[in-house]
């Protein structure tokens, strides 16, 4: 029991991310309406930078802010030239993947702002929403 | 990292992205992909990600909610799917 | 079932199983020693950032000071998808406002006590919004989020008092005048440092303008360039919000 437990909390993850990311996916392929699509488009992207996030993750570690009082135990680091405080790798976590998810997800909401404009004119031009009314009109300009 | 939490966060996600997308009412769809960002910012501060979840309680809950509801408003809140 | 919607299920559920698969070759969740976390370049950042940069939140650290090119031209992206929401569907330059008004905007009651309280609230919102600017050395925040929160807080006025007051506040000349300066600001730090004979962006070298020691140099431009994103961010947010709720006429609103 105690070998699956830690085969769920180890994989369990993972494999949300991976469902997610399908379930955008397919949103993306198969819904008809364009809100929709970029609903799952959203969806996707998150999926994305969660994944991301849990790589920097370690187990029973403090938030990447230093407070100045990591030294284990008050002791110091002794190095050639002075001492000065010695910070264990293992006791913060990972900062690089949330620097590189932090900007994807604000430019993440200023492409779903082009994109929904987009949306709008698409609704200005064919007065709806739906993919296969905007092809039948598509074909029915082309015909005149 | 807590990891029963961190479980019980991730099943809530996969619901309301599911909901989000099936739901024909687009206005409740866009309210609904809100309640999936903040799930997300509870499931990153809970990693230790601080600052992306603030960034996320920010933009993903905040902004692109309202802009969502924006061109709703201003196109159709019918869906057929 | 549309084919359309079988071969979408098809290619997700082969592309899930492949994933899946994947997922066991991938560390343990949480592992202190998976290959991200033990990487020499996480441990550096982790270890010495504070004693190069004397800031204590590792993540403004890497956003502003190593990885500055990174976060350069993610404003300009960010920048770009603003001027890109304009020319797709503004209407170029804002005229005067109609003789008479839209007419959803003329028969719309709009609350008194909404009004009032969100008169109310946006200062603290805005106050709120620059110190999470000034204080990202210290604690999570920084441009980008404080910079959202700026924008937010217009987005407020306009959804509540109507978007013309907002634009009163905020017109579109002067969101993008203020979306171009953060920009500029961004850049031209980094070309002051040309200048000064360093390579762009490396903040070092500015001591001699500003004085003090180079890891204080480090520290300080920190904060100018977080504070060009966040000029940056505000306009683009305010005018992303503003276009797509009038659909591009800037009157009328929600």
């Amino acid at each position: 029991m105690d070998v699956f437990l830690d085969f769920l909390i180890a994989k369990f993850n993972y494999w949300i991310y991976v469902i997610l990311m399908m379930i955008g996916l397919f949103a993306m392929i198969a819904k008809n309406n364009l809100i929709k699509k970029l609903v799952g488009m959203c969806i996707f992207q998150t999926a994305i930078i969660l994944f991301y996030v849990s790589i920097g993750v370690k187990e029973d570690a403090r938030i990447p802010i230093l407070t100045g009082h990591e030294v284990p135990h008050g002791g110091h680091y002794h190095t050639e030239d002075h001492e000065r405080p010695y910070i264990d790798a293992k006791t913060v976590t990972n900062p690089i993947p949330h620097v590189l998810m932090l900007t994807a997800i604000v430019v993440g909401v200023s492409t779903l702002g082009v994109a929904l404009a987009i949306a709008q004119k698409v609704h200005l031009h064919y007065d709806s929403l739906e993919e296969d009314e905007i092809l039948a009109k598509v074909q029915l300009g082309n015909n005149d | 990292m807590i990891w029963s939490f961190d479980i019980i966060v991730l099943i809530f996600l996969v619901i309301a992205a599911v909901i989000a997308l099936s739901v024909r009412d687009l206005l409740a769809s866009s309210m609904v992909l809100g309640i999936y960002s903040f799930l997300i910012c509870i499931l990153w501060a809970e990693m230790g990600a601080v600052d992306v979840a603030f960034t996320e309680a920010a933009v993903g809950a905040g902004v692109s909610t309202v802009i969502m509801i924006a061109t709703v408003f201003q196109t159709t809140r019918k869906s057929k799917d | 079932m549309k084919p359309m919607k079988l071969a979408a299920l098809l290619t997700v559920i082969v592309t899930g199983g492949l994933l899946l698969f994947a997922t066991s070759d991938l560390p343990d969740w949480g592992d202190p020693l998976s290959p991200a976390n033990a990487s020499d370049l996480s441990t550096y950042y982790i270890q010495d950032s504070r004693d190069v940069t004397e800031v204590p939140n590792l993540v403004t650290a890497v956003l502003a000071d190593y990885r500055g090119y990174d976060t350069m031209f993610e404003t300009v992206v960010i920048f770009v998808a603003g001027l890109g929401i304009l020319s797709i569907l503004g209407q170029g330059k804002c005229e005067e406002p109609l003789a008479q008004p839209v007419a959803s905007e003329q028969n719309r009651e709009r609350d008194m006590i909404t009004i009032i309280t969100c008169r109310l609230v946006v200062p603290i919102i805005q106050i709120f919004a620059l110190y999470v600017i000034a204080h990202g050395h210290y604690s999570p925040g920084g441009g980008f989020q404080g910079g959202v929160m700026l924008g937010s807080s217009f987005i407020l006025i306009a959804l509540t008092s109507g978007l013309p007051d907002a634009l009163k506040r905020m017109s579109q000349e002067r969101a993008i005048f203020l979306a171009g300066l953060g920009v500029l600001i961004y850049a031209g730090t980094g070309l002051v440092c040309m200048a000064l004979g360093r390579n762009f962006l490396d903040y070092e070298i500015l001591h001699k303008l500003m004085g003090g020691t180079g890891v204080k140099a480090r520290y300080d431009s920190m904060l100018i360039v977080e504070i060009g994103v966040a000029f940056t961010v505000m306009a683009i947010m305010f005018i992303i919000y503003a276009v797509l709720s009038s659909k591009g006429r800037m009157r009328g609103g929600l």
